[in-house]
């Protein structure tokens, strides 16, 4: 049996089945995030003495991933735009652009955490460590979450375009809610981590 | 739906609105990294705690609602969706209040 609504609208929600499902997931993931920064919140505010993160952490660096991560959700978007202008070619342009950026991002996180464990920084060795790779960490696998859906359908997902092309878009448009989710997350990552 | 249909759809219904969309899309994407230059610039200003987290959270709403309203399309979506964002909205608050209540040992939190 076909999934129900995937391309028509529902009378009784006014939207397709993906569309509402990936916003009810967004929201339980709001709260797994949200869990994480009341927790920081909890040790800093409990901590005799807090570091600032920039006395730690490479603000450059991470400047840096904040460009390339923003830059990946203006091709996230983009790629879904060539598909609603029925352009395919450059869809895949855009979505492999997205790819390669969330490629670019996990690289330099690599740098960053290995140049920390080279001088001992190991999540156990403070709390102000322990919360930065908890949620670095737990967002790192939602990029590479997100890279593996969207080189899915820069991939072998794409034939569903010859058949049924508003499914696809729809498709796509939900990986880019999720992708543009990511970004927001980082968006208050970055100042709460690395600057304050 | 045929797949012709489809595509046609596709292309009819929003083939103009989307060339406005783009050019929207650029616009906050430029607005994005001001913003994000602004973030980095205001963490050299050796503000005190209080208010740097204060100027700090607050560029960062802008930039996320940005993300939320245009590249999500927040800003014309369906009011299922804005439902269930504000019972999202009203759990998250409750979330971000239980750790500043317990360290002012608020009404319902005894030390």
């Amino acid at each position: 049996m076909d999934i129900p609504y995937t391309v028509e609208i529902r009378r009784d929600t006014g939207l397709n089945n993906g569309k509402i499902g990936i916003w009810l997931f967004l929201a339980s993931e709001v709260m797994l995030f949200g869990a994480l920064f009341a927790s920081y919140i909890l040790i800093r505010v409990g901590a005799p003495s807090w570091p600032r993160g920039d006395t730690i952490l490479d603000v450059p660096l991470a400047t840096f991933n904040t460009i390339v991560l923003i830059s990946s959700s203006v091709t996230m978007v983009m790629a879904w735009a060539s598909l609603m202008r029925r352009r395919f070619g450059t869809f895949r342009i855009y979505m492999g652009a997205t790819i390669l950026l969330g490629l670019v991002f996990l690289v330099v996180k690599y740098f960053e955490y290995g140049h920390h464990l080279e001088l001992g920084e190991y999540p156990r060795t403070n709390n102000f460590l322990a919360i930065y790779y908890t949620l670095t960490g737990l967002h790192m696998l939602h990029v590479f979450g997100g890279m593996m859906v969207n080189a899915y359908f820069w991939g072998p997902g794409a034939k569903l375009w010859k058949t049924n092309p508003v499914w696809f878009t729809n498709r796509v448009e939900n990986s880019g809610l999720f992708w543009h989710f990511v970004d927001l997350v980082w968006i208050f990552l970055f100042p709460t981590l690395y600057l304050l | 739906m045929t797949s012709d249909h489809a595509a046609a759809s596709v292309t009819s219904d929003h083939a103009a609105d989307i060339d406005k969309h783009v050019r929207v899309y650029i616009t906050v994407f430029v607005a994005l990294m001001v913003l994000t230059v602004v973030t980095v610039a205001i963490s050299y200003l050796d503000l005190s705690v209080p208010i740097a987290v204060t100027v700090a959270l607050f560029v960062a709403i802008v930039k996320g609602s940005l993300v939320a309203g245009y590249f999500m399309h927040l800003v014309s979506e369906k009011k299922l969706i804005y439902a269930v964002l504000a019972v999202t909205v009203a759990f998250f608050v409750v979330l971000m209040a239980l750790p500043v209540l317990t360290h002012s040992n608020g009404f319902w939190i005894d030390e």
